[in-house]
């Protein structure tokens, strides 16, 4: 068995055994069997990727695996993983961990609800080891469609409305993704032979650029529109208020990063020519997606939509440094893509266990908590900071390596957009502090919140976990960034063949 | 006729017994055994189905008016799953007590459609083509008005009468220029001689719109809702799943064969009509309230998406249209079957009605669950599959734009689909249907179509067998 297909095989039976119990107390702890168990093999995963890079083997793609599907379309399910996608199951397994015990107080119809999610996690973990265009967009629509059935039936305020709008465009996105793959796959062999789905079969040859200018847009934006590409970015606020905790923990933290990670291997691999050409039209786009989702998370009330606007502007910067084309800004990318991931995963999860002991997400009504929660208050600061940029973080890595890289260029236009993209860490600090301020800090003026008690286990469990890896990355971002450089050689090098500076 | 002959007609022939033996069968029952009536015809149909899967000669028969070949015979196996499932559907509403004294009209009027559309698919001339289609409907029309002491169903039994005798009229007509401008009307002797003169344009597009009332294609779908609402239940997803699937076979052998040489005329029609089909299809569906209404717009659309795949006139094509045919009978007929079972229940048919409906009947609702998204296209079911194999096809021809535009409307059609599951999983009922428990022959029926919803996309070898039984223009 290959060690990626039990990525898919242990969602997969972890559900089977959640439908075949009774009691809804072991469906909690069924499910966190599972997905604890997912953590350790993508603890073994990055350790056998990183071996077997250290004995030498410089193939593009390690663990490949390759089963003839259809046939007659040349259909494989294809399996394979390089430094960027063991990263980022890396990361989704933290948050899948940390998801399931931030739910561990759900009473309302428990064994769907651990189904539903799980099987989003199926999607996911899918989505980042196919390399067959075919299972990835079978995975991403697996993944986006328990969405619905999660926020509508736990979600909170507006969730018919809010779920519907989430599915509806991201649908329409995969709408547009759909187009682009068969456009991808009828180009993919321009000098005659067999057509294919496989992107490294494929990233060989040039599609004919006549193709390329149509179907690069359309891949970017579908991809971009999970990865809240302004003006595309609309489903994310309403979904992820809307959301059940872990539901906007799994979202903000990993499915966003399913558009960066699609954008860059689908849209930007395979088509770097047009890419080279268009990428200014996105800059601008992504650029305003990092300064406007920050400004409008100065102005909201509700916690939620405080961190739902910061990972727009956050997950605009990470399109905004793949656009960049270059070899730093595309590794600082994809550290933020796992440093948001990891932090906005965090907030979702705080916010949920806030708002279950005080009621409320206005920032109006609460204050003064960091005297009778302090355990959570501080992890909410540390949230806070590492979301802001602070060194020690895993936040400031990100940044630094991003704007280094996008500055790299030598021309006006991108480095005026790139000091238009800076001014939003200055916003990000106005709009972090502002909440501390507020909410922990301060008065208690509600008298009602001076019983509330701090974490339980499994809350610790989950923001504890969570925390370790952002200070963990924070400090040694190293190992991280070497085992994403190396992946990065590909494209790196169709790039430098057409802008060598 | 010898041995060989009788074998090659095996699927019409075992019909007609079929036909026979139940008639018989209803003569020797007496009142209190009538309803093993249902036991006994289900039982022979299934022996029908399997025994149509049984390896058989191909070759053509009264001097090539009638035809078998590999593509045709998986299609009559496929119409014969389809049927099958559909009968045992029916069990439970066939065992009302109104019902009663008609058990064995049903199964004969059944049968005989069914015997109907294996002619027509089989046909090599088009006069067999026109007796077979002639034979599929008229019994359809009297099924529709089964419960004749219903206005409704009457109606729609009136309708659909009037609106086949209308399109076979405007068939007819088609048919003449045909056979005026070429003097023949064998398929491989017209196919030959059909160019693009005017008059055999004009001939085309007479047989297209006598075609695309079957199959409710817009602007010639006015009566489907209508008479899918009236018909009973069972009916309705008989005439949505069976009858258009076997017309769809019939106009893509057709096209493919009859019509190759002005293949060019017939994909700019068939291009509007999709856009249209799909588009106008799926609108109106969202704003039904009746579910058998709200099938019928789907249905509509689906014809859409079949459309896209055929265009391209190429191998993939046909076979992507035969296998998504295969899809949508086991998805609609999951969805179908869940409205039977509580119409025949509870009587209630309205999308507000099943608010609720997952605190009370978890496991209908699952079905119905499964069913729509499959009918949506959403991984990992064969809806999915389905229809990425048709735009697959259509994309192979270069019709990105067709493409985008059905996939947009794939988006339409997952918010209607969604607002029935959102009706069922999330809305807060005070009353909702109350719990009860369907039948056996229900549950096998619902068991089969989610085991087909689930298997036929994941066994990529179905897909293979059709694909090689499958030819280009």
């Amino acid at each position: 068995m290959n060690i990626l297909s039990l990525f898919v095989l242990i969602p997969v039976l972890t559900i089977t055994g959640i439908v075949l119990i009774k009691d809804m107390r072991q469906v909690k702890i069924v499910a966190s069997i599972g997905m604890g168990l997912q953590l350790l093999l993508s603890a073994l995963l990055i350790f056998l990727y990183v071996s077997a890079r250290h004995a030498g083997d410089t193939a593009e793609m390690l663990f490949i695996k390759d089963i003839v599907w259809f046939k007659s379309l040349n259909i494989h399910y294809a399996v394979g993983v390089d430094g960027i996608s063991v990263a980022m199951i890396g990361l989704t397994s933290i948050v899948v961990f940390a998801g399931i015990f931030a739910s561990w107080e759900l009473e309302f119809l428990t064994k769907e609800f651990f189904i539903s999610l799980i099987l989003l996690a199926t999607g996911v973990f899918g989505f980042f080891i196919s390399i067959d265009l075919f299972t990835m967009f079978l995975f991403y629509e697996l993944a986006v469609i328990p969405m619905y059935l999660l926020i509508g039936i736990w979600g909170s305020g507006p969730k018919e409305y809010s779920a519907m709008k989430l599915t509806l465009m991201l649908m329409g996105a995969s709408a547009l993704i759909l187009v682009g793959i068969l456009g991808i796959h009828f180009n993919s062999a321009p000098d005659g032979g067999q057509m294919s789905f496989n992107i490294l079969e494929i990233s060989r040859i040039k599609i004919p650029m006549k193709a390329q200018y149509i179907f690069f847009p359309l891949t970017f934006v579908g991809f971009g529109v999970l990865g809240a590409l302004f003006p595309f970015h609309t489903w994310s606020p309403d979904g992820h208020s809307s959301a059940p905790t872990a539901v906007s923990m799994l979202h903000a933290g990993v499915l966003m990063k399913l558009g960066g990670y699609g954008a860059f291997r689908v849209a930007m691999f395979l088509m770097p020519e047009a890419a080279h050409e268009l990428a200014w039209i996105f800059i601008i786009l992504t650029t305003i997606s990092v300064v406007y989702g920050a400004f409008s998370a100065i102005v909201q009330k509700d916690l939620k939509y405080i961190n739902a606007y910061s990972s727009v502007s956050h997950c605009g910067l990470v399109l905004f440094a793949i656009l960049m084309m270059n070899q730093t800004a595309m590794n600082g990318a994809i550290i933020q893509m796992i440093s948001h991931g990891l932090m906005t995963a965090l907030f979702f999860a705080l916010i949920g266990m806030i708002y279950s002991r005080t009621h409320t997400r206005l920032i109006n009504e609460m204050g003064g908590l960091m005297k009778v929660i302090p355990f959570l208050s501080v992890c909410y600061v540390i949230a806070g900071l590492a979301s802001l940029g602070l060194p020690g973080f895993s936040g400031f890595v990100a940044e630094m390596t991003i704007f280094a890289g996008a500055f790299q260029h030598p021309d006006l236009f991108h480095r005026i957009m790139t000091i238009i993209a800076i001014t939003s860490i200055v916003i990000t600090a106005v709009y972090i502090l502002r909440v501390i301020a507020i909410l922990l800090l301060g008065p208690a003026t509600n008298e009602h919140y001076e019983h509330l008690t701090d974490a339980k286990w499994y809350e610790k469990v989950s923001t504890i976990t969570l925390i370790s890896f952002i200070v963990f990355i924070g400090l040694a971002p190293f190992w991280l960034s070497s085992m994403i450089r190396g992946s990065l050689q590909p494209i790196i090098s169709k790039i430098l063949a057409l802008n060598p500076f | 006729m010898n041995l060989v002959n009788f074998s090659l007609m095996r699927h019409e022939l075992l019909l007609v017994v079929a036909a026979l033996l139940i008639l018989i069968v209803e003569i020797f029952a007496s009142s209190k055994s009538r309803k093993s009536i249902s036991l006994f015809s289900i039982v022979l149909f299934a022996v029908i189905t399997i025994v149509g899967f049984l390896p058989s000669p191909t070759g053509t028969l009264f001097g090539g008016m009638y035809e078998v070949n590999n593509t045709r015979l998986i299609m009559k196996n496929i119409l014969n799953i389809g049927s099958l499932l559909v009968l045992i559907q029916s069990v439970t509403w066939l065992n009302k007590d109104e019902n009663h004294d008609k058990i064995s009209e049903y199964f004969i009027l059944l049968v005989s459609t069914l015997i109907g559309m294996n002619f027509m698919i089989s046909a090599g001339h088009f006069l067999m083509f026109y007796l077979g289609l002639e034979l599929a409907t008229i019994p359809i029309a009297a099924l529709a008005a089964y419960e004749r002491y219903n206005n409704k169903s009457a109606e729609a039994g009136i309708k659909l009468i009037l609106i086949s005798s209308l399109s076979s009229g405007v068939l007819l007509y088609g048919l003449t220029m045909i056979y005026g401008t070429t003097g023949t009307l064998y398929f491989n002797e017209v196919a030959q001689l059909y160019g693009n003169e005017n008059l055999q344009i004009l001939g085309f597009i007479f047989f297209f719109s006598g075609m695309a009332f079957k199959i409710s294609i817009v602007p010639f779908h006015l009566w489907t809702a209508d008479v899918y609402e009236g018909a009973p239940v069972n009916i309705t997803s008989y005439l949505s799943v069976i009858s258009k699937g076997a017309a769809v076979f019939i106009f893509i052998i057709v096209l493919f064969t009859v019509f190759p040489l002005i293949i060019i005329t017939w994909q700019k029609i068939i291009y509007v009509s999709a856009v249209l089909t799909m588009t106008i299809g799926n609108l109106f569906a969202i704003r039904q309230q009746n579910l058998k209404r709200f099938l019928a717009f789907s249905s509509i659309s689906q014809a859409g998406y079949i459309l896209v795949g055929l265009i391209g006139g190429n191998q993939i094509g046909m076979a992507s249209v035969i296998y998504y045919i295969l899809v949508y009978i086991f998805s609609n007929l999951a969805v179908f079957g869940v409205v039977a079972a509580i119409s025949n229940a509870k009587g209630k048919e309205n999308i507000d009605e099943y608010n609720g409906l997952y605190k009370t009947n978890p496991g209908l609702s699952l079905v119905m669950l499964l069913g729509l998204f499959s009918l949506g296209g959403i991984p990992p079911f064969a809806g999915f599959f389905g229809k990425f194999f048709l735009f697959t096809a259509a994309a192979q021809n270069g019709y990105y734009i067709l493409v985008l535009i059905a996939v947009l409307n794939t988006i339409i059609s997952l918010y209607y689909y969604l607002l029935v599951v959102k009706a069922m999983f999330i809305n807060n009922n005070e009353a909702p249907i109350e719990k009860f428990r369907s039948d056996f022959p229900t549950r096998l029926a619902l068991g089969i179509c989610i085991a087909g919803i689930v298997i036929t996309g994941f066994a990529s070898i179905i897909f293979e067998v059709i694909k090689n039984m499958s030819f280009g223009v």
